[in-house]
Formats: structure tokens, C-alpha cells, sequence
């Protein structure tokens, strides 16, 4: 028995009161596919400073691609094998990367006041990922089963211990790290990222603060006496 | 215009567009990222210093060990005074004016130092009627008799061990036999007390204790609360970690063996530690956790905190990073 498909471009329009379309017409509104997987960029948009958000993303990608691999093999497996530690050492280092390029990101987004324009829950969702993303590190750091795990958990205890965290958080207990650590804090990173990406997608890059001509002049030539002159004619407050 | 709505009439961009392959860009960082991890990787590997054991601390400091042991009996180390979430002592409770978090959430990973520690693990020892008998008989006896006893048999041992920390010629009241690794502690009123500690050190040399410490009504075993914090209590992994420069005011845990980066984003959660009054304060860990705390929320709320939110505008790197635009516009 075959099933007729459904006919096509009608299913937008044919039940106009259901949830799904209801969603579905307001997530299109909000992210055309034009908007959400742009081919072109503002032109402004010309600088070393804007590799470094979606080099956060590649690290992220290759963190989350190492410690599969890790997770697939089981916790015990990078201290017998060789294969095992270098793939340990590949999720180390995507972690340090992570957190530098990340951290450059954040300075260059600060520095742009890259929350003008509506864009002040792009700011928080990129924060509260820096901020989520430490756990998560720390996490891994006391699931390493060997006597750095030993060490950074005995101490940062004392820490959650003071502000009660550790009744219900307790970095000794390695089941409940390793737990936060594979999933629920990778999960919180990744929803974070993709609810930020999804923002920037959403509301554009930041443009440039504008200037009036003379100002113009002067921060095209890389002077800094700009800064003493007037006010920036229009968008700069804020 | 409100404090929390400042003025902002940024405008959406009107200007030019370049041809940008969003895809291509993510994949070809992707590649980098991805090399890079594997350059530092092949050039610098990554740490692994094997943990330590109770059985290679009782080994390598069996009197460290015992005395260690005689705390957690006499109820006198740093685990037994904890307080919540371990127990209802005092010793490391924090608070922070009108607020007791840690007292708050109360006990909720019991650790009782003397029955966990000492007594629970030798009544698994099999097969030695001296040592049931040494342990019943402690069991019967009153807790002031207890306390007398273990205070008689710690107090040499402590003598032992500043003279050892402040490099004197140990007291003769405490004697190692280095082919035995046997501790004889010479005090009086001290009841069975050098009896169980015997019976532990012999467990924990064995192993015994490692695995006896992670007991409880599961078979399958993740939580080695009790494990560490005995092993805390003592001074092998102190002793590790200073060689290793990772003690607090060696900037502490943001540090990892060896000479690696560590945690190096911990940096000013580390800070706080190192400064006086936070670093002299019995309450360092609540206040350095609250000033984080605070912070972090700033953080997040930059762009509706007065002052702060201008600075982008006031401090003109932006000209750099916009160098090329202003450049344009410029020529335009």
C-alpha cells in the first residue's frame, strides 16, 4: 500500500492554528534561511579580531569531538594506551584553546560594545557560556582519575563547601563529576552557543561606532587624538 | 532613557555587503583548531602523575599515616571538624555576615571519622581475635575513657611530627622500623588504641583500606569522598602537591602537574587568595566565592552597568579593529 505525500507548499498555509506551524512561521520570521546562512557580510566586517568567535566554535567542535572518542573508550582508557593519551591530550589542549580564543573573542566583543543595537542578550549568552564553560573544565579536571583529580578536587571543595554547592555538587564524588561532565555541562555549552549564534544570526554583526567626518579622518589614519573630539555624531552612546 | 535602557540609536547597516562563505569559514578553523591541538599535542603531550594510594601513603609514611589515623579516631583531624556537608562539627564552617549557606544545606555526605576510618575496616579483618577483642573492648568503653586514650597515643606522634616538619631529631618516644615499616608508639593510658592502629596500618599496607573505604550497600562504586578526605587529612598529597607547585598560595589548583597550563581561566578566582585581608581570613573560601559570584553577574550585565558600558567608546580601540571601515568611509 503506497501513502500519497502531502502535497507540497500547501502544508504552510493548510492549518494555520496548529502549534507546529505556529512555530515554524515564527522561527522562519525571526531566521530566514537568507539570514540564518548568510553569503554575504557587512563590509565592516574586517578584522583578525572576528576569526576568534568562530574559532571558539572549532574549538568546541574539536573538544567535543575528542572527548567522544574518550567517552567511547571509557574513563580508564587514555592511562593504558598510548592511542588513548593522545587523543587525552588532544581534548587538553582544545580545552586551553577554547578558553584562549574565547577569552580574545570576549575582549574584542567588549571593546566593540557589542551589545549596542538590541544586541545586549548576544553579550549575556556569551558570557553566561564563559561562565558555564568553567565548570565544565573543572569538572573534567577532577574526572581525570590520577593525582591532579586528587589534588584539585580536595582543594576546590572547601570553595563549593562554603557556599553549600558541595551538599548537592561534590567534586570527590568522581560518578557525579564524570556525569556533569559528559553530558549535562557539554549540553548547557552547546545550547548556550547555538542560543548565541542563533542571536548574532538574528540581529547582525555589531556596526562600527559612527563618527562624524573629522573623527572619521583620524581613526582611518590610526591617530589617537580622536579621542578628545566631540561626541560621535549618531549611535555611539551607550 | 533609563539606568538599565541607556540611549542607543546604533543602526542597523545600511552599507555595503562582501561575499562571505559561512560554511567554508567554520570548516577551514575547524582544520586549524584542529592542527593546532594536534602540534601541542605531539610537542608537549599532556600530564598524568598516577594518583596516590593509602596503601603507598602507609607504605611511604606509615608514622604520618598512623598519626593521621589516630586523629580521625580521636575525632581531632581536619575531616572530623569539618562540618557540614561531612558532619556536624564546626572547624571549617564559613559564613559571610547574616549568611550560613554551608550550615544551611546542612549534612548531606556523613562521614562519622572514627567508625569510617578505623573501626568499620578493621571489623573486616578476619581471623584475629587480639585485634575483635582490641576493638570491642574500645567500642565498650566510655567516650571520655575513648578520648584519654587517643589523646595519650597522638600526643607523642604530633611531637614526631613537628620535629620531623621543623627538622629537629625526632622524639625516642616514637620508633620506625624502616625493614617493617612497623610504628611503636611508647605512651601509657593508651587502652587498645596502639592495637587497632596496628591493625589498620597492616590493612592499609596490604590495600585493604583503599577498597574498604569505598564500601557501602553498592557493589559498583564512583564515590571516593571518604577515601580522599582521609587521605587530605594526612601529608602525602601536601607533600606532592608542594612539589609540584600547586599549594594555595602557590596560586593552588588553577595549576596542574608538571608545567602545563593548567586552569589557567581560574586566574582571578585564584587572585582573591592571594591577597590580604581574603588570604589570612578563616572565611577566605566564602568571600573570594561571593566577590566571584558578584563579578560574574557584572560580567554578564556589561551592557547595562553605567560606566562600564562606555568604556568601549571612551577607550578607541574600536579604531583599530574598524580601521578599514573608517578607511572607506574616508575615501567615500
Amino acid at each position: 500500500m503506497s501513502v500519497a505525500p502531502p502535497p507540497s507548499g500547501e502544508g504552510a498555509t493548510a492549518h494555520p492554528d496548529t502549534w507546529t506551524v505556529r512555530v515554524r512561521e515564527a522561527a522562519v520570521e525571526a531566521l530566514p534561511p537568507e539570514k540564518l546562512l548568510p553569503d554575504g557580510q557587512p563590509t565592516y566586517v574586517a578584522s583578525w579580531i572576528y576569526v576568534f568567535g568562530v574559532a571558539s566554535i572549532a574549538s568546541l567542535i574539536v573538544i567535543i569531538a575528542s572527548g567522544s572518542i574518550l567517552a567511547l573508550k571509557g574513563p580508564a582508557w587514555w592511562h593504558d594506551t598510548g592511542v588513548g593519551h593522545f587523543f587525552n591530550s588532544i581534548h587538553m589542549w582544545s580545552v586551553e584553546l577554547f578558553f584562549f580564543v574565547m577569552v580574545v573573542h570576549l575582549w574584542g566583543k567588549f571593546w566593540m560594545a557589542a551589545w549596542r543595537g538590541g544586541r545586549a542578550r548576544v553579550w549575556m549568552t556569551g558570557a553566561v557560556t564563559f561562565l558555564v564553560a568553567v565548570p565544565c573544565a573543572l569538572t573534567g579536571y577532577v574526572s581525570q582519575q590520577n593525582f591532579d583529580a586528587q589534588w584539585i578536587s580536595t582543594q576546590a571543595k572547601d570553595g563549593l563547601n562554603s557556599v553549600g554547592v558541595g551538599a548537592f555538587f561534590n567534586v570527590t564524588n568522581f560518578g557525579q563529576m564524570y556525569s556533569y561532565h559528559v553530558l549535562l555541562l557539554p549540553v548547557a555549552v552547546v545550547a548556550l552557543v547555538s542560543a548565541h549564534v542563533l542571536l548574532v544570526r538574528r540581529h547582525g554583526v555589531v556596526p562600527p561606532f559612527e563618527l562624524d567626518k573629522r573623527r572619521v579622518a583620524l581613526a582611518a589614519s590610526g591617530s589617537g587624538e580622536a579621542d578628545s573630539s566631540p561626541e560621535p555624531a549618531t549611535g555611539a552612546q551607550t | 532613557m533609563s539606568l538599565l535602557s541607556p540611549k542607543d540609536d546604533t543602526q542597523p547597516w545600511k552599507g555595503g555587503y562582501a561575499p562571505y562563505d559561512l560554511i567554508k569559514e567554520l570548516c577551514i578553523a575547524v582544520g586549524v583548531i584542529g592542527l593546532l591541538a594536534v602540534v601541542l599535542t605531539v610537542l608537549f603531550s599532556s600530564p598524568d602523575d598516577k594518583p596516590s594510594t593509602i596503601a603507598q601513603w602507609s607504605r611511604e609514611q606509615p608514622v604520618n599515616f598512623i598519626a593521621t589515623a589516630a586523629k580521625e579516631l580521636n575525632g581531632t583531624s581536619d575531616t572530623a571538624e569539618y562540618g557540614p556537608p561531612y558532619n556536624h562539627s564546626s572547624g571549617s564552617v564559613q559564613h559571610f555576615l547574616f549568611l550560613h549557606p554551608q550550615r544551611w544545606l546542612g549534612v548531606s555526605h556523613p562521614i562519622n571519622t572514627a567508625e569510617d576510618y578505623v573501626i568499620d575496616p578493621l571489623r573486616t579483618i578476619p581471623g584475629d581475635p587480639a585485634l575483635t577483642s582490641a576493638v570491642s573492648e574500645y567500642q565498650a568503653a566510655p567516650e571520655k575513657t575513648k578520648k584519654e586514650w587517643g589523646e595519650a597515643y597522638a600526643k607523642p606522634l604530633e611531637e614526631y611530627e613537628t620535629a620531623i616538619e621543623e627538622k629537629k631529631a625526632p622524639p625516642k618516644t616514637v620508633a620506625l622500623d624502616p625493614s617493617t615499616g612497623a610504628v611503636t608508639v611508647q605512651a601509657s593510658g593508651t587502652g587498645p588504641v596502639p592495637a587497632l592502629m596496628a591493625g589498620l596500618l597492616g590493612l592499609a599496607k596490604s590495600g585493604g583500606l583503599d577498597g574498604s573505604l569505598l564500601t557501602s550497600n553498592q557493589f559498583f562504586q564512583t564515590d571516593y569522598t571518604k577515601p580522599l578526605l582521609f587521605m587530605a587529612d594526612g601529608g602525602l598529597l601536601g607533600e606532592r602537591a608542594e612539589a609540584q607547585h600547586l599549594l594555595g598560595e602557590q596560586w593552588g589548583m588553577m595549576n596542574e602537574t608538571g608545567s602545563y597550563p593548567g586552569q589557567a581561566w581560574l586566574w582571578l578566582y585564584t587572585l582573591w587568595y592571594q591577597v590580604e585581608p581574603i588570604k589570612s581570613s578563616s572565611n577566605a573560601d566564602i568571600q573570594v566565592m561571593l566577590i566571584m559570584g558578584l563579578l560574574s553577574l557584572a560580567f554578564v550585565c556589561i551592557p547595562f552597568l553605567p560606566g562600564i558600558r562606555s568604556l568601549p567608546r571612551k577607550i578607541p580601540i574600536y579604531k583599530l579593529i574598524w580601521k578599514e571601515h573608517y578607511r572607506s568611509q574616508q575615501s567615500v
